[in-house]
């Protein structure tokens, strides 16, 4: 019931500050963020306590939807779902934040998306249906495409359009290979259902099941991104307000890997093992190809997004390397990069407010004008280039030793990709912060709100390089894929 | 005819009987107010007929009609079509035509011949409820005689849709003179017992594909649909949309299903080229079009082409998926229209992309309707639109048509793009400067309907079991 509570919660929200907001915008805010910090405290608490509970799965609900069907309700919380939700309320009580100044128009109808979104996403990682897992996948889509359509910068009904198209057209593929699934379950079984559990075992051919693994696998790849499919991210993320890019990167591309770690290996492990070869190549051309078009970026939005195509390449090689080690490494990389990425587009956003642009040649010399908000951006370019002591690092660390067992080539030259990260992220630091100094510019420094943001994200990313061991711990609570 | 006859075809007869009745009142007085009530009282006490009928189902009165749960669902659907689109018409006609009341007459009347389709179960009474519903579609498309297209739209429908009967008839006659049956169970017997499908009886069931497919709106019968949307008084466009549409489906249902198509390849193959046509041509065509009507008019194209899928799926789960999303098709097309309607002012339709700018800022709630339905169009979550097209791709899955799914599944993003760019428009800024945008008139009685529609679309979208065991049960009964 407390999983259900979990998701009804920012719905309510959603209606809640739509109306609001109509009587007052700052209500509209309040509520939305006074409903994310209770889910937050719920995750949190249940993550204070998990440990005592002896087994995989800490919670489970279920009650029949359309039993016509083979349809439920059935929301279950294991390790790495814990962790997930509670990076989304995490960021997302950040993302109403960040917009407290930002967005001043339509604040309800802002607040109704954003919850909304965040509902979807919470589905996602609930949910052990697959029915469900695809009307949550879907239902994420629409909020976000408004967020990005009505709040974003010059070009963003391009982006949205765009953004909403390669979704689809991802999920519908998977839409076609959870029927085929359910089907087959259902002529070798008997028994047509579309829970998660019993879809495990489904007995079929090898060849069915890398055409159906490949259905699921492309949305989650479009999603994810991996190149080729990650030509949406870079448009999206550059156009969505602060708190869109916030959710996209730290939270949506999250969903994509939750679904290769939750669906893909283990409803198909044989054609997993087959084609790992092939997703973890793809994954290695992502961490370098994706670094290098960051690196060649003058948008600071836009570079920050083609970084995340170059993180998210090692999750697609540590998922792909069936050991634990690059499990555990995988998991740290979603929630490292949830939070470090998230912030360089706080600090991105941040920026934009104060100087009007994202020409990262226009600025430069800005540390002697704002050195707190230098000294932040210090921090989360570090930790994207993989610095011992912040959380990306744990991360990237683990997937590469993981891999190493599985591939060592692969592994080569995802570690090359560490080299290509140092490259740019250096460069965000030389042309934004340190040399010649554009003197139109007087931008002020971090204001409060903006402080107390940027601390939170600052202690998250500190505590997730020095003391990884409690997230370890739990993540260490769910079936992993182990060859 | 007898007394259980006369009880099972209670709705049918109650409103045609209305029809009379209401032409002798308008020749009393000419008052359009106690028109319309009455009209509405003869939709509720039709879709009351139903009740008694349901006493003595299945019932058959040979050798025209039958009634069965399937017919009188579909029944039900009609009416009930018909009665909102009713309601939304008052306000509109009021505003726009001097002679309103006959209006009240041709458009029970076209629905009384879509009610004979659903009934029927002979190439007699296929022809005749056809044939009502086109003469009658005649006069309602061409009603609002002071505007400009409408007269072209009327035209293009009488001489198409002649033209389409009579290929039907020619088709009819050549099943006839093979099988020598016209009833649909007598040509099935005939055909299974001959073992194939002889050149001539091929060559009719083409030519009845003609007349039918011209009702349906499908592809490459479908060059009328964007005019005649275009040109009709919008209460009609959404009857065309849906109730015509929706009758000829039923009676291709029943056809199907008693002849066993399945079992024939040809038949198949030609539905599935005109599916796949359908479904590209739609979506295709409506990516450019800035006139709302017609982007809707092509949609609906590709509509049919998506329940074709279904419909070849060869299994059960097809049939359930088709009464599924006709009901979720109706609900939302006729919620569009009714957009439209409401949006509209006394002396113009909103029907470019323009009329609906920023609307979102200007008319939240209207704009809220539009877009559920839109999207249910686009079959997203929450919609009844979302769950009729599963029920469709699980359908396909089910009978393995994969090849056909594919398209449904490239069709549904293109289709996809065109929805949202409306949407995209009703978000948009309001255009400053001097823009002068359309005065909507906003009845009270069409928004209240809207809403309801809304709701219903959304109930069905998030309890849908209620519908589909309905559904299912009654399809158990007619395979």
């Amino acid at each position: 019931m407390i999983l259900l509570l979990l998701i009804i919660i920012p719905l309510a929200g959603a209606l809640l500050s739509w109306i609001a907001a109509s009587r007052n915008a700052l209500w509209s805010r309040y509520i939305a963020l006074a409903c994310l910090l209770i889910d937050l405290a719920i995750t949190g608490q249940i993550w204070a306590t998990h440990e005592a509970s002896g087994g995989r799965w800490l919670y489970q609900y279920k009650v029949d939807w359309v039993p016509h069907f083979g349809i439920s309700l059935n929301l279950a919380m294991d390790g790495l779902s814990l962790l997930m939700l509670v990076l989304t309320f995490f960021l997302g009580a950040l993302a109403v934040l960040i917009s407290w100044k930002e967005i001043n128009q339509r604040v309800g109808f802002f607040h109704f998306n954003l919850l909304f979104v965040l509902a979807g996403i919470t589905g996602v990682f609930l949910t052990m249906d697959l029915f469900l897992f695809y009307f949550f996948w879907e239902m994420m889509l629409i909020p976000m495409y408004f967020l990005i359509g009505i709040w974003g910068h010059e070009n963003r009904e391009y982006a949205a359009n765009k953004f909403f198209l390669f979704t689809q057209a991802g999920g519908l593929l998977m839409l076609l290979a959870i029927l085929a699934l359910y089907f087959i379950h259902g002529a070798n079984t008997g028994v047509y259902t579309y829970d998660y559990f019993s879809l495990l075992h489904t007995p079929m051919q090898q060849e069915t099941a890398r055409w159906l693994m490949l259905g699921f696998l492309i949305a989650f790849l479009v999603k994810l991104p991996a190149v080729p499919f990650h030509t949406w991210l870079p448009d999206a993320h550059t156009e969505a307000p602060t708190a869109g890019s916030v959710i996209l990167a730290g939270l949506l591309l999250k969903t994509g890997a939750y679904g290769i770690l939750r669906l893909v290996l283990p409803l198909f492990p044989e054609a997993s093992v087959y084609f790992a070869p092939w997703i973890m190549f793809l994954g290695v051309l992502g961490i370098i190809y994706g670094g290098m078009l960051a690196y060649a970026q003058t948008d600071l939005k836009r570079l920050i997004a083609y970084t995340s195509v170059s993180h998210m390449g090692f999750v697609l090689v540590g998922a792909f390397s069936f050991n634990a080690l690059a499990y555990e490494g995988v998991v740290m990389q979603m929630i490292a990069h949830g939070i470090s990425t998230g912030a360089l587009f706080i600090i991105a956003g941040a920026l934009y407010e104060r100087i009007h642009t994202r020409n990262i040649l226009e600025m430069g010399g800005l540390w002697s004008r704002m050195p707190v908000m230098g000294s932040a951006a210090m921090i989360f370019v570090m930790a994207s280039l993989g610095l011992p002591g912040l959380g990306n690092f744990v991360a990237e660390f683990l997937i590469l030793l993981g891999s190493w067992q599985a591939n060592r080539w692969i592994t080569v030259f995802a570690a090359i990709g560490l080299v290509v990260a140092t490259a740019y992220s250096l460069r965000i630091m030389q042309k934004v912060f340190f040399g010649p100094g554009n003197q139109q510019y007087a931008p002020a420094d971090l204001n409060k709100r903006e402080l107390v943001i940027i601390v939170a994200l600052v202690m998250a990313i500190l505590l997730l390089g020095l003391h990884p061991q409690p997230v370890l711990n739990t993540s260490q609570k769910t079936d992993y894929v182990v060859r | 005819m007898s007394f259980a006859d006369f009880i099972s075809l209670g709705p049918l007869i109650t409103l045609f009987t209305a029809v009379v009745i209401s032409m002798l009142l308008i020749a009393i007085r000419r008052n359009h107010r106690i028109t319309y009530a009455f009209s509405l009282l003869a939709y509720l006490m039709a879709l009351t007929a139903i009740i008694p009928a349901m006493l003595y189902i299945p019932h058959a009165v040979p050798p025209l009609l039958v009634v069965d749960e399937f017919s009188l669902f579909n029944t039900g659907l009609v009416l009930t079509s018909g009665f909102i689109i009713l309601l939304l018409s008052y306000n509109y006609f009021q505003e726009r035509e001097e002679r309103k009341e006959e209006y009240y007459l041709l458009l029970p009347l076209a629905t009384t011949g879509a009610l004979v389709l659903v009934v029927s179960r002979h190439f007699m009474s296929l022809f005749l409820g056809l044939e009502i519903l086109s003469i009658s579609l005649y006069g309602l498309i061409a009603y609002l005689r002071a505007r400009e297209r409408s007269d072209e739209a009327g035209i293009k429908y009488l001489i198409l849709a002649a033209l389409s009967s009579a290929f039907l008839l020619f088709g009819m006659a050549l099943v006839y003179a093979f099988t020598g049956h016209m009833d649909f169970p007598g040509i099935g017997a005939a055909l299974r017992q001959a073992g194939y499908i002889p050149v001539t009886v091929l060559a009719g069931f083409g030519m009845m594909l003609i007349g039918i497919g011209f009702k349906l709106g499908v592809v490459p019968f479908h060059m009328w649909a964007p005019d005649i949307y275009e040109g009709a008084p919008l209460p009609v466009s959404a009857f065309i949309a849906t109730i015509s549409k929706g009758g000829m489906l039923v009676v291709l249902i029943r056809f199907y299903v008693d002849i066993h198509g399945n079992d024939y390849s040809m038949i198949w193959w030609m539905l599935a080229i005109v599916a796949v046509a359908s479904m590209f041509v739609g979506n295709w065509l409506a990516l450019t079009q800035q006139n709302i009507k017609r982007i809707l008019a092509y949609s609906s194209i590709a509509h049919m082409g998506y329940i074709l899928v279904a419909f070849l799926s060869g299994v059960q789960t097809g049939l359930e998926a088709i009464s599924f999303y006709l009901v979720a098709y109706f609900i939302t097309s006729i919620g569009a229209f009714g957009v439209l309607i409401v949006m509209s002012s006394s002396v113009q339709d909103a029907e470019t992309l323009d009329d609906y700018r920023g609307m979102f800022w200007r008319y939240p709630w209207v704009a809220t309707v539009f877009t559920a339905m839109l999207l249910s169009l686009a079959g997203i979550p929450l919609t009844a639109g979302f769950i009729g097209k599963f029920y469709i791709v699980m359908a396909g899955v089910n009978g393995h048509m994969w090849f056909l799914l594919f398209m449904l599944v490239i069709n549904s993003v293109i289709g996809l793009y065109y929805y949202i760019r409306i949407i995209a428009m009703m978000f948009k800024t309001p255009a400053t400067g001097e823009v002068t945008y359309i005065k909507p008139s906003l009845p009270v009685a069409g928004n209240i309907t809207l809403m309801l529609l809304t709701l219903v679309l959304i109930g069905l979208g998030v309890y849908p079991t209620a519908m589909m065991q309905l559904i299912q049960q009654m399809m158990k009964m007619i395979v």
